[in-house]
């Protein structure tokens, strides 16, 4: 037996309508140079991460104090750090971290932060009050004030970490999906799937939250670049995963340290790495945006 | 008017004490709390117990938050358990130093931002244009932290025209006493600062530039430098205005980090300090105001826009948005 819900979902345009949709999507994404380099970039960046620790072997494990701050030079191309880790090999290690807390936290904070503005929309009054004003409370604390916090009660390891990064970023995709389920729940097909007695968590699922993919995916993009940027701020500041694991945070952290001793590819690596994955995911979010047909909100 | 007024403002009492009470909740969390951390790791149990004691740590988390709250509205914010001074006393010295160092970043930003994004959307799509919106992305996708870290390097390290650490002291004129220590905190804040708002300035005029009552002034025969500065970028700004108010949030990050890369003795570093030793008395105080500043930014962002503009008065006092 079919139920209800599941009736109300044909209500919704039919699968050819939707395929014709997302293939307009993809053709205006791809018409778009700027954001096809940066999905180039993203592709090639997790190659780099993933694949080039199979080409290029370092020892990322065993401390060589031996070795320690050789400037570049054959056989490393990028010179070693403050322990002899080889900084080439480091980068790849570290990217990985950094890509995979990023994406974590992106998909943590998209998700939650989509069922919770899809809550807030669709019963609206008392209900999204509440619900509201505690994100703009926590709106009201600057990103990295509330992030130093939860970083002091929760020691990160890799899923604390994104957890984490995943509480503050959330916040922004709750108000979006909010703002745009208050529109849609005022539809034909919600009505008509309300009238039917569907249950409000199958209404937001399937109505609500389904019809904001848009702006979610153009979202999550974004999220991912911000995630980059506050796990490398948190380990920057030393309160990110400790020691022997690295991120990129935590080599520029290392930089620091001796700064003043004119090791720049203790600085400069690890700094540029950061910025072209935040590039590419800006680029590829402004593609997505500009491909859904949304505004301009950032 | 009076009543979106008066609504907003209630609006922001009720996202302030919520701020509060998150804060207080996320702190009191975790079990063990600050005294091991104060202590040291040779804290025997009794002499945790006593300074929960001293602390008022024991009692249940509500009345301890009713309690630093009365408190806190009486202006008493509690005394650090690490610095031998009262939460109040520390603001006092620190907030005016981070209020200088970012409201000076930012009118440097601004008085280099606003032109660029005009020059920008004037030249639109043209190769100057492109090159700009290039170098603005790239800006902006560069995180303060390391930008602070690139200018250390090349000014400080290696041709050694700025110092690295910014001037000490804790009364306000010490920050004065080494004007060329603020260039480089300054600098850090400026340039990502500029690479928001100039991406903004330029699509702020685009909008007003496409509007009738530009082509309508250029047809009466007004020059294309008059209609640029006395009607679309008094038109444009007004926007600005309430970017300004909503991205203290983002320059307070900024200045956060910079502050702990210069080691400039501002709420920033004071904050940082605080959470690695959970120093909840100062953390609650700086959050207080930090929280209050941003608060009040987007309140007067969101009154200055409607007194700006008076179109917006008109549609908000006919459906004022929850």
């Amino acid at each position: 037996m079919t139920s209800v819900g599941e009736v109300a979902a044909t209500l919704t345009p039919a699968a050819g309508a939707t395929q014709r949709r997302a293939r307009l999507v993809l053709d205006t994404f791809l018409a778009n140079r700027a954001a096809v380099a940066g999905l180039v970039l993203i592709v090639a960046l997790t190659l780099f991460c993933f694949i080039g620790p199979l080409l290029y072997h370092t020892n990322q494990v065993t401390t060589r104090l031996g070795l320690e701050h050789l400037a570049p030079g054959s056989g490393r191309p990028l010179g070693t750090d403050e322990v002899g880790y080889d900084q080439l090999g480091r980068l790849m290690v570290g990217g990985q971290t950094s890509l995979e807390v990023a994406f974590g936290a992106a998909a943590v904070a998209v998700l939650f932060g989509a069922a919770w503005g899809a809550t807030a929309g669709y019963f609206g009054g008392l209900v999204d009050g509440l619900m509201m004003r505690i994100v703009d409370a926590m709106l009201a604390i600057p990103a990295l004030f509330l992030l130093l916090i939860l970083a002091t009660i929760f020691r990160p390891n890799v899923g604390m970490l994104i957890l984490v990064v995943g509480l503050v970023a959330w916040l922004v995709p709750a108000r979006l999906v909010r703002g745009e389920s208050l529109s849609l729940r005022t539809r034909e097909y919600v009505l008509a799937a309300k009238t039917m007695g569907v249950r409000a968590p199958t209404i937001i699922r399937r109505h609500i939250i389904t019809n904001c993919i848009g702006t979610i995916l153009v979202n999550a993009t974004f999220q991912v670049a911000d995630a980059v940027l506050l796990v490398a701020a948190l380990s920057y500041l030393g309160l990110g995963i400790p020691p022997p694991a690295a991120n990129w945070g935590s080599m520029l952290s290392n930089g620091l340290d001796f700064s003043y001793s004119g090791y720049w590819w203790m600085i400069y690596p690890p700094g540029l790495a950061i910025v072209v994955t935040v590039v590419a995911f800006n680029l590829v979010g402004d593609g997505l945006r500009d491909a859904f047909g949304l505004a301009r909100r950032r | 008017m009076t009543r979106y007024l008066v609504r907003r403002v209630g609006q922001a009492v009720i996202v302030l004490l919520l701020v509060t009470i998150i804060v207080f909740g996320l702190l009191h969390l975790l079990p063990g709390g600050p005294a091991r951390a104060i202590l040291g790791t040779m804290a025997t149990p009794t002499s945790i117990k006593a300074f929960n004691q001293a602390n008022g740590l024991n009692h249940p988390i509500p009345v301890q938050y009713w309690d630093w709250l009365t408190k806190a509205l009486r202006g008493n914010l509690g005394y650090s358990y690490q610095q031998n001074q009262s939460v109040a006393s520390l603001l006092t010295q620190r907030v005016p130093k981070t209020a200088f160092l970012a409201g000076v970043s930012v009118l440097i930003a601004l008085l280099i931002a606003v032109p660029v994004g005009l020059y920008q959307a004037v030249r639109r799509s043209r190769f100057d244009d492109y090159l700009l919106t290039v170098a603005n992305f790239g800006l902006y996708s560069t995180p303060a932290f390391w930008l602070a870290l690139v200018l250390v390097d090349l000014f400080a390290v290696r041709m050694h025209v700025f110092p690295a650490e910014a001037p000490q002291g804790s009364n306000f004129s010490a920050i004065f006493s080494d004007p060329k220590g603020l260039v480089l905190p300054v600098a850090t804040i400026a340039l990502v600062s500029i690479a928001a708002f100039s991406r903004y300035v330029r699509s702020s005029v685009l909008d007003q530039l496409s509007q009738d009552y530009v082509r309508m002034a250029r047809s009466k025969g007004a020059g294309r430098r008059y209609v640029l500065t006395a009607h679309v970028l008094r038109n444009a700004l007004s926007p600005v205005v309430t970017l300004l108010g909503l991205s203290l949030p983002f320059i307070l990050s900024g200045t956060l980090i910079t502050e702990q890369v210069f080691n400039y003795p501002g709420v920033g570093l004071l904050f940082f300090t605080a959470c690695t030793v959970q120093d909840y008395p100062v953390l609650l105080g700086v959050i207080l105001v930090v929280g209050t500043a941003t608060v009040l930014g987007s309140l007067l962002a969101d009154i200055g826009y409607a007194v700006l503009d008076p179109r917006v008065r008109y549609v908000r006092a006919e459906a004022a948005p929850a």
